[in-house]
């Protein structure tokens, strides 16, 4: 009888888990360096277009202010309705609103990074040239010449 | 004696802090790379300023896209497929063919003197038009320009047009320079 219950105690070793927050700790790692934090919400439909195949990356992201198009969504159909419209940061913004907002990106950077800030237009496929166009002067006006239609090189698969 | 060792302190949940600001990075996390076309817009001119100069119309490439997101091409109906084609084949003029763009000799370094087109891409685009095609044009005219200078890159420098050297590579955008010119744009297809 003492054989057999020697032989149970001793079946399964408790497996020792005290490695295990090491190996969390490095994909916590790799995540905490791969991260690009969400700065802002989207309030817009935004479908970027796919398969520009000139597309090039952005070398330097603290360079670019971004200005997104696109219809709004859902829950802000009711006081926005559905034509396209202009977000900037976390708020639907008008077309006058353009200017100071390119006066407030270049204020927030040293003044020797001002030439080369860029502003990248993340634009919804579906939306009409209309909007853009003004919007292009506008920044024309502003005098932010350097512009960055977003667009994915490859289709996603 | 007593024991005067410090007690282990129990590490058993490390692993659960570790997970929670794993989980919370996990979230917060977007792996997609910012990538597009880059483009510069022309300066702000006010209206009342002096005419823009005469272009020859035998230098000018004209696309226009009207509301129903189709192409006129050179006078032509045209399509997306043939439109990089097109391009390439005004920018370079290779057999000087009178109705394509001028060429005047410059003086350019590593090539000596060097035939360069006088060419002019003209987009048009109504206020109608989707923005989707709007860009694969862009692409397109873009796309064309880059081949034309990877062309030149392979066959005078026998290396990627992305590997030369500055100098090299500003040479050859003299020789191909990229004249994109977008004209206001109209609107006759209504919203």
């Amino acid at each position: 009888m003492g054989k057999f219950k020697q032989k149970t105690k001793g079946g399964t070793p408790k497996i020792s888990t005290a490695s295990l927050p090491d190996v969390i700790f490095m994909l916590l790692f790799f995540f905490m360096v791969t991260t690009v934090m969400r700065d802002v919400e989207l309030k817009v439909k935004l479908k970027i277009p796919q398969d520009i195949t000139e597309a090039k990356k952005i070398e330097k992201k603290s360079l670019v202010s971004y200005i997104y198009v696109g219809e709004p969504r859902p829950q802000f159909q009711k006081i926005f309705g559905t034509e396209p419209r202009i977000q900037l940061n976390d708020a639907f913004a008008k077309l006058s609103d353009i200017q100071s907002f390119i006066e407030k990106e270049r204020a927030a950077r040293p003044e020797s990074d001002v030439p080369f800030l860029t502003t990248s237009l993340k634009v919804d496929i579906n939306t009409k040239m209309g909007i853009i166009t003004d919007l292009k002067q506008e920044l024309r006006k502003a005098n932010a010449l350097k512009i960055n239609y977003s667009g994915r090189s490859k289709p996603k698969s | 004696m007593p024991k005067n060792e410090i007690p282990e302190i129990n590490a058993g949940s490390m692993a659960d802090i570790a997970f929670l600001l794993l989980i919370f990075f996990l979230v917060a996390t977007t792996m997609d790379v910012d990538s597009g076309l880059s483009r510069r817009l022309p300066p702000w001119i006010d209206q009342t300023t002096e005419k823009p100069p005469e272009i020859k119309k035998r230098n000018v490439f004209t696309v226009l896209i009207n509301a129903n997101n189709q192409f006129l091409v050179q006078n032509e109906w045209g399509n997306i497929k043939e439109l990089r084609k097109k391009a390439k084949e005004f920018i370079e003029n290779p057999n000087n063919d009178p109705s394509l763009p001028e060429k005047e000799m410059k003086n350019i370094p590593f090539f000596g003197e060097y035939p360069v087109s006088k060419q002019v891409i003209s987009l048009q685009n109504d206020r109608g038009t989707k923005y989707e095609v709007y860009l694969k044009v862009q692409n397109e005219l873009v796309a064309a320009y880059n081949e034309l200078r990877q062309e030149l890159a392979k066959k005078k420098f026998a290396k990627d047009y992305e590997k030369l050297t500055e100098e090299q590579r500003d040479a050859i955008n003299e020789i191909y320079p990229q004249r994109i010119s977008e004209a206001e744009p109209k609107n006759l297809g209504g919203k």
